[in-house]
């Protein structure tokens, strides 16, 4: 970096902020100042691009606990239990080293639930990379697969479920997207807040080392090729460490005492301390000299910035500290004091008697401008939307193209990553990875919480508004789908660079699209996180909004699954009858290479009908199976159904009724806002009932066979008044399409492999 | 007290573990397990058994009838699955334990933890495909005349989830050959129907080993977590027969003879 | 006096060595086709206090032989040096 430009510049910030820095200070800043506010003024940690957006979300509901502005969300589970989740990004971290940028995420999500005073029970994980013929994709991805499981299965955390996907525009910035859930008992939930002039800040946990100095900043610049020669020291998570923590901490709060706790996340202590002292209306001193350090020689800015991994600020109750101080050790841990709570509203950092900071709080925490750039619809939609798909040539064998799209990596089976996380521990996992959603039980009640991670970044490159809300209506039925209600979201904001205005165009519709999905079909967004700059080489990657939902099921033996149980029963599709929604499809990208048209278009009021009736008829006993039909269409969602059916109930017969228009679009679009059951023959009529009763429309296709074979049919309608064609147009063995859907995948990363 | 001996009697235990009697079980907790609350979870509110945890710095372990080591990364699997807890205080007590006669399990990391402290025979290495795998298997019951199996049928499969990273069993030719002829394999991984193929074998082990005893017949360590496999709801209730048996073992003092 | 202890922990010879396996694999993709046969192992460097290098190389050899190699699976050896201030 040039040498000539003042060190504000150098650090990131804008000429105006400096200024405004300038002006809460009422004098120029010390370099610690400055380069404490270029972290906390980074977008990383001052959301200065998205705030004024992000308002325009709900965030209220009735069993809404806690909303956006704590560590995580919480809701209302009903029995005294309270559901902690929050997901978090750390994309450029694991774009440069991804099995430690991969395991830090999950450290850190995982100390956000247990900071709210919860155990974690589950994570899940949404991942996006380039296409997984390039060496450094599979690298990415088996590194970031690897690093998930290092930290969760070490912490004892079950990773019960989560999504990747492979397309060319994340090749140069993947993404990695970590949520945590927690469970604890409502008065056991804690807060980040510091509190009552003279009790005193502990850091408890790890030492502090010169890791990941500059994280936030560095996140908050897109990736280059030169990123990876001028990035900060990695940090290095520790698994043993964070379990370790995280048991001493809940001993802790048994012990009682405790104030309000933070993760040291990105800007370190700094950060931490900064929005305790903020959220408490207090201000705050911390002596350097007091941080046990893992390096000699820190300057007093290394150690407030470090974002060394493992470690918590504490704000107890006054004389308190003896007690934590035990309770740390016994675990192998350190607790140190290094600071108090004060009543000035300032955050004063000192070197022993030394000042070498002095700021107002609120300004550190609360002062970055808000920015609300220029928006501009991207000048590349207009021809992709445009685009004709009659000019795609009609498949000649349907039979080949559905093979091809279950082996698709974006469509085949997930059990090469899944089964590298431990997702049984903890004895909770009724439903896990493979399944629509997870689905774990609560201890000591019949219920349980369904919990989705979900996106679709071709969609809302194509439109992000109705992509947004697509994947908000997706997560929600996926969540109905294993039997229940959905209930709130977090949201992890992924895009380019925001003071472009295309991308700031493509952040505001998705946001609006979000906003008006989670409204119909109410769900709140508790929190979240937003994630700019993912870009390489001043490409941006798809607008990617992953929406984490959750949901609540009233009773945990009544949850289904995807697979077929029995044969004779009745395939049924509920919701929108006809569609042959190409735009964006799996399999417009895996049979044409084409990415282009619209998002499908989405009707909410539908959608939440159809989500109702779902859970209704799984909530009366009468489904079987239920599986959302999604990324290549009827005919993929069938085959799944197939693939995963129980050894006696492997094969199905089923005939769709076209509209008018070609069998491609209507057997692989990806029309929205469908369900496919399957009911015993004697429930057939209750259900039509009950499709009646929520004005869903209902569509019976078929029925479960024994034969081994997955047989598809359509019924044409014919050019004569009255007559329809009847034409097969698939007829395969079911081993052989599982075969494709098990191998899909694995084929790209297992050594002898395609 | 050896585990091989003594007459079949009528009072089988059940395999979904409805048993009668109460013995009482330390589950040991060190520096990273993570099963220990799993382990409790169905020791005490699925079989009625008294049963505490036991942090390592603990020296007596008298006062319990078994003692099992649950999985879970203590020391966080550094320098070797196992290496470091083997040198912990409350490994002398578990010497003690055994040399007692009294019912040692070691489940996943317990299973590593027990080989490295020399009461099982072998060593836990990597996964031969380098990778973490946690998954659905079948094993098939090698022996039901232990205190560990007697709840089974020989050749019973059992479907039981494993979670590990290093549990491909390994044991020189001559350790292997004794450890066969000594009939000290009680579990092998295989198909649902039996069959010891190449892709039944999860991680690599020698002879499909999944879970072996002690010459003396009363340490068990296993990789599969039978704790996980112990509800309908869950997937499966076919890991209780291990816990049942022991209790059974305990509380009426014999082992049974079935097929 | 304060010594430096490394040990170097390998498989033992009739032990598969999967990572090795792998990394051969890889570098003879990357092109490096005279390779024969790649072995992995573990480094293990260690600063102690001993009255004599006799007393240190004992213990050295204890920690190697007790914690920080399995006879199962691996072998070790180990050097010992005077370290001064070095770390």
């Amino acid at each position: 970096m040039s040498a000539s430009l003042p060190l504000w510049a150098v650090l990131g910030l804008r000429q105006e902020e400096y200024l405004k820095i300038c002006e809460d200070l009422g004098n120029e800043p010390s370099e610690t100042v400055l380069r404490m506010y270029a972290v906390m003024w980074s977008e990383h940690c001052a959301y200065k691009h998205s705030k004024p957006v992000l308002r325009r979300l709900p965030t209220k509901g009735p069993h809404v606990l806690q909303g956006p502005g704590e560590n995580a969300g919480v809701v209302d589970l009903g029995d005294g239990l309270a559901l902690v989740f929050k997901i978090e990004s750390h994309n450029h971290p694991s774009a440069i080293e991804p099995f430690q940028g991969a395991a830090t995420a999950v450290g850190g999500i995982l100390r956000d639930v247990i900071a709210m005073g919860a155990r974690p029970v589950a994570l899940l994980d949404s991942l996006r990379f380039g296409w997984p013929d390039e060496a450094r994709q599979r690298y990415l991805l088996s590194g970031v697969v690897a690093g998930i499981g290092h930290y969760g299965n070490s912490m004892g955390v079950p990773t019960v479920g989560g999504e990747v996907y492979f397309d060319p525009a994340y090749s140069g910035n993947c993404l990695v997207n970590s949520m945590g859930l927690g469970l604890a008992r409502r008065e056991e939930i804690q807060r980040a807040i510091a509190q009552g002039p003279g009790n005193p800040i502990l850091v408890v946990g790890a030492r502090t080392g010169r890791d990941g100095i500059g994280g936030a900043a560095f996140a908050s610049q897109e990736l280059s090729g030169a990123s990876e020669a001028d990035r900060p020291a990695v940090q290095v998570g520790d698994p043993f460490m964070g379990k370790l923590l995280m048991e001493a901490l809940h001993e802790l709060y048994k012990a009682g005492g405790v104030v309000g706790v933070q993760d040291c996340g990105a800007g370190g202590l700094t950060s931490a301390c900064v929005e305790m002292a903020n959220r408490g209306g207090v201000g705050m001193e911390i002596d350097v000299l007091q941080v046990p350090r893992r390096e000699e020689g820190m300057l007093p800015w290394e150690v407030m910035l470090s974002e060394s991994q493992e470690r918590m600020v504490v704000c107890l109750e006054r004389g308190r500290e003896a007690e934590a101080v035990r309770i740390f050790r016994k675990w192998g841990l350190e607790a140190a004091v290094i600071g108090v709570v004060t009543d000035d509203g300032v955050f004063r950092v000192k070197e022993g008697a030394r000042v070498v900071a002095e700021v107002p709080v609120r300004s550190l925490a609360d002062g970055a401008p808000e920015y609300t750039p220029d928006a501009r619809e991207p000048a590349y939609l207009r021809p992709l939307r445009a685009f004709d798909f009659a000019r795609l040539p009609e498949p000649e064998d349907y039979g080949d193209v559905l093979r091809k799209l279950i082996a698709s990596p974006n469509i085949a089976s997930r059990q090469w990553v899944y089964s590298q996380y431990d997702h049984h521990v903890r004895l909770g996992t009724v439903v896990g990875p493979g399944g629509d959603a997870a689905l774990l039980r609560l201890p000591g009640t019949k219920k349980g919480v369904a919990v989705k991670i979900d996106g679709n970044g071709r969609y809302c490159y194509l439109n992000p508004r109705r992509g947004a809300a697509i994947a908000v209506a997706e997560a929600a039925r996926n969540v109905v789908c294993v039997g229940a209600k959905p209930q709130a979201v977090t949201n992890n904001l992924n895009f380019g660079n925001p003071e472009k205005p295309e991308v700031y165009w493509q952040f505001v519709e998705a946001v609006e699209g979000m906003a008006e999905a989670c409204r119909a079909l109410g769900t709140p967004v508790t929190g979240g996180n937003v994630s700019f700059y993912n870009e390489f080489e001043g490409r941006p990657i798809y607008p990617t909004p992953t929406i984490g939902m959750v949901g609540v099921s009233p009773d945990v033996e009544r949850h289904v699954q995807p697979g077929f149980k029995r044969p004779g029963d009745v395939i049924v599709l509920l919701g929108q009858p006809e569609g042959a929604h190409l735009g964006g499809s799996e399999y417009c990208w895996v049979i044409h290479g084409v990415v282009a048209g619209d998002a499908p278009e989405l009707d909410l009021d539908l959608e939440r009908r159809l989500q109702e009736c779902v859970f209704a008829a799984i909530h009366q006993g009468i489904v079987t199976a239920a599986h959302d039909v999604a990324e290549g269409g009827l005919a993929v969602a069938l085959a799944e159904m197939c693939i995963q059916a129980l050894p006696e109930a492997r094969g199905c017969r089923v005939t769709v009724p076209l509209g008018p228009g070609r069998a491609d679009g209507q057997l692989f679009g990806e029309t929205q806002s469908r369900v496919l059951v399957t009911v015993g023959r004697e429930d057939v009529e209750r259900l039509r009932n009950l499709a009646l009763e929520h004005d869903v429309p209902i569509r019976l296709l078929g029925e479960v066979t024994a034969d081994g074979r997955f047989r598809l049919a359509v019924l044409q309608p014919s050019p004569k008044e009255g007559a329809a064609l009847g034409r097969s147009l698939i007829d395969l063995p079911v081993e052989a399409l599982r075969r494709e859907w098990q191998e899909g995948l694995e084929r790209w990363l297992v050594p002898g492999g395609a | 007290m050896t585990g091989e001996h003594r007459e079949g009697v009528t009072g089988l235990p059940n395999p979904r573990g409805e048993v009668s009697g109460m013995a009482k079980f330390g589950v040991l907790v060190f520096p990273g397990t993570n099963c220990e609350i799993d382990v409790l979870r169905v020791l005490r509110d699925l079989l009625h058994q008294d049963a505490e945890l036991v942090w390592y710095e603990e020296r007596d372990l008298e006062r319990y009838d078994a003692v099992i080591l649950p999985g879970g990364f203590s020391y966080g699997d550094y320098l070797r699955a196992g290496a470091m807890a083997r040198w912990t205080p409350v490994i002398e007590a578990v010497y003690a334990a055994a040399e007692k006669g009294r019912l040692i399990l070691g489940i996943c990391n317990g299973f590593q933890i027990l080989t490295e402290a020399g009461l099982l025979p072998g060593a836990l290495q990597r996964n031969r495909h380098l990778r973490y795998v946690c998954g659905w298997t079948h094993v098939r019951v090698e022996r039901t005349d232990t205190p560990f199996t007697s709840a089974y049928r020989k050749g019973q499969v059992l479907r039981i989830p494993i979670s590990h990273g290093e549990g491909n069993f390994y044991a020189d030719p001559d350790a292997l050959a004794e450890i066969e002829k000594r009939g000290q394999v009680l579990l092998r991984y295989a198909t649902p129907d039996g069959q010891l193929t190449e892709t039944a074998n999860p991680n690599g082990s020698l002879h499909h080993i999944a879970g072996i005893m002690n010459k003396a017949g009363n340490v068990m360590g296993l990789m599969p977590h039978p704790e996980r496999a112990c509800e309908a709801v869950l997937g499966s209730e076919d890991g209780c027969g291990i816990f049942a048996s022991m209790i059974h073992y305990l509380t009426k003092g014999r082992v049974f003879h079935v097929g | 006096m304060r010594y430096k202890a490394e040990v170097r922990v390998t498989l033992r010879r009739d032990v598969l060595d999967p990572q090795g396996s792998a990394v051969e694999g890889a570098l003879r993709a990357m092109g490096f086709d005279g390779v024969e046969r790649v072995r992995v192992g573990k480094w293990i460097e260690l600063w102690l206090e001993a009255p004599s290098p006799a007393d240190a190389q004992s213990q050295a050899e204890e920690m190697a032989r007790r914690l920080l190699a399995n006879p199962v699976l691996e072998t070790y050896q180990l050097t010992l040096k005077e370290a001064g201030d070095d770390r």
